[in-house]
């Protein structure tokens, strides 16, 4: 793991000299900005049970479906197009170290980019002097949830991207995948040829990957360490096909 | 942890690799003493990439050892990276990066002191005539500097052993003869492999030629070995006015195989080319000069013809065409 840091480092730099960067950057505000102000507007209008930051942090998946593509699509697709993947992997540097820096200056860049949201909060606070609506429960709940959720989702834009030569094809690989992960499990839940008692084990399974129910139990301060590992897995799993995906098409270039 | 300095720099030993049932190196050994600048030639498609591929550990091998600097690659393909600077096909670089970024990005993978790095790029931007563009982005940069930042990049770690598939593709004459005398200059220190299509330049850059074709070794040796061996003849040409008279009696006497090939069309001063072969590599001209004269030929001008590596490299590739047309189950053999 000698070389990670320097692919780290030199990921981060060129993601942040990379237009696509800033330009996902403004989306993500834009639309989180507006998710924001659209929520308080309904906290202003009647009081709510709940908590703004819990319903704030349900448009998780929004956010996830552009961001996530936009940031992970170029990192291996590009080095393949380019064929600069021959030269660095000539170098002593092994796949897993390629894979897993790249990996991480886009989860960093994923982090950021929620991190800047918290300014929405702190706005809130500095001008509603409500404290009813700064509950720092929901707050933290939700943002550790986006941190682990964000291992998983950023390792299968990396593992989209590790499959196509071409950028637009990773993203939309890793659109699908997400939609299928977040959504399927959503649809899947509620499916109900799923109910019979012989299919109760894919049950089990589907009721275990439901990441909205993680995602209520996070916001309400459950944080179970199935749910941990179920995130941690599914990274781990999906970075290690990642490495798979690369050494494969080496040997078949 | 150096080797003994005894071993050679790049050791081959009957390499095959097949990409689904087509042998795209077939069988091929050669060794490459420490401070050789070896050419690698071949018509595209036969099998130059793969094996420079192979030796850099990005492709495994189907059978047969490859080692550089007495490390089998196969086994310990960290050991050999450390020993390597290669430069692909085609030059591949990132797009959005800036001269000095990209080297020292690479020099930091290779492994080259944090200490030691901008004092080595400042030397091989100088060696590599870059200083002009070393802020300059790589994706604007022209194919002459694009090469050249591509060269920069593999002597960038002092590796002992440098593989360059076709490095002086697409350079103005001005820019071979800088890349010439770069490569040159590496002579004795550095072990070079390079693939190119420009014959010339293999020609005085290199120490010794290899050539292959379908994946076999065709020829190999040295420029003037290559043209005994895979000629097998030497010609001379003379241009001359008057009757050939009892010329080739006279020329058989000086050498048996010595003959008249062919004779061109005569000038309005009466000359004429008359081209001579003879298998014999020693040199006949002043044998030819005084019987022409003495038959009273009118002699402008007589030459040895050398035969260009091309020749060679025609010469070379047709013959092993035809053997594996003449008999196309022939075990592989060089």
């Amino acid at each position: 793991m000698k070389h990670f840091l320097t692919i780290l480092s030199h990921e981060v730099r060129m993601l942040l000299v990379s237009p696509n960067t800033y330009i996902a950057a403004v989306l993500f505000l834009t639309l989180m900005g507006f998710i924001f102000t659209g929520i308080l507007e309904e906290y202003s209008k009647a009081v709510q049970d709940v908590s703004p930051a819990s319903v704030f942090f349900e448009f998780y998946y929004l956010p996830v479906f552009f961001m996530v593509p936009l940031m992970t699509a170029k990192c291996l697709a590009e080095e393949r197009r380019l064929g600069t993947i021959e030269t660095l992997l000539t170098t002593p540097v092994t796949t897993a170290e390629v894979v897993l820096g790249k990996y991480a200056a886009a989860y960093l860049l994923y982090i950021s980019f929620w991190g800047s949201t918290s300014g929405l909060f702190y706005i809130l606070k500095r001008f509603a002097g409500d404290s009813r609506l700064i509950d720092p429960g929901p707050i933290l709940g939700g943002f550790l949830f986006v941190a682990v959720s964000g291992l998983l989702f950023v390792a299968i834009g990396v593992f989209s991207s590790s499959l196509a030569r071409n950028q637009s094809v990773a993203g939309i690989l890793s659109l699908t995948f997400l939609v299928g992960l977040i959504f399927g499990g959503r649809y899947l839940g509620s499916a109900s040829w799923l109910d019979r008692e012989a299919l109760s084990p894919i049950k089990d399974a589907v009721e275990y990957s439901q990441i909205n129910q993680h995602f209520q139990d996070f916001t309400r301060g459950v944080v179970d360490t199935r749910e941990l590992l179920f995130y941690v897995s599914g990274t781990v799993l999906a970075l290690i096909f990642s490495v798979l995906s690369v050494e494969a098409k080496q040997l078949h270039s | 942890m150096p080797p003994p300095p005894l071993q050679p720099a790049i050791e081959v030993s009957r390499l095959v690799k097949t990409y689904a049932g087509v042998t795209a190196v077939n069988d091929i050994s050669f060794t490459v003493p420490r401070g050789e600048i070896l050419g690698f030639l071949g018509p595209n498609g036969a099998g130059k990439s793969t094996t420079m591929r192979i030796l850099t550990g990005y492709l495994p091998a189907t059978s047969g050892q490859v080692s550089i600097c007495g490390f089998p690659v196969a086994s310990e393909p960290d050991a050999v990276k450390r020993r390597i600077g290669y430069m692909p096909e085609n030059n591949p670089l990132p797009e959005d990066m800036r001269v000095s970024e990209y080297l020292y990005f690479r020099g930091r993978l290779k492994e080259v002191a944090r200490a030691k790095l901008g004092s080595r790029i400042d030397e091989v931007l100088e060696l590599c005539d870059l200083k002009r563009v070393r802020h300059k982005i790589i994706g604007k940069l022209s194919k002459g500097f694009r090469q050249r930042v591509g060269i920069a990049e593999s002597v960038l770690a002092e590796p002992p052993v440098i593989i360059m598939d076709e490095p002086t593709i697409g350079l103005d004459p001005h820019q071979i003869l800088i890349v010439r005398d770069l490569i040159a200059s590496l002579r004795g220190r550095m072990t070079v492999l390079i693939s190119s299509h420009i014959l010339p330049e293999i020609e005085m850059t290199c120490d010794r030629v290899l050539i292959i074709n379908q994946g076999r070794i065709v020829a190999q040796g040295t420029p003037a070995d290559l043209r005994r061996e895979v000629l097998g003849q030497s010609a001379y040409e003379i241009e001359a006015a008057g009757s050939l008279g009892s010329l080739p009696f006279l020329l058989g006497a000086i050498d048996p195989g010595l003959a008249v090939a062919s004779e061109g069309p005569v000038d309005p001063l009466g000359f004429r080319t008359i081209k001579l072969k003879t298998l014999n590599p020693d040199d006949v001209g002043e044998a030819i000069l005084r019987a022409c004269l003495s038959e009273g030929l009118r002699v402008r001008a007589l030459s040895r013809a050398q035969p260009t590596l091309e020749d060679v490299f025609l010469a070379a590739t047709r013959r092993s065409w035809d053997a594996v047309a003449e008999n196309p189950k022939a075990p592989a053999s060089t």
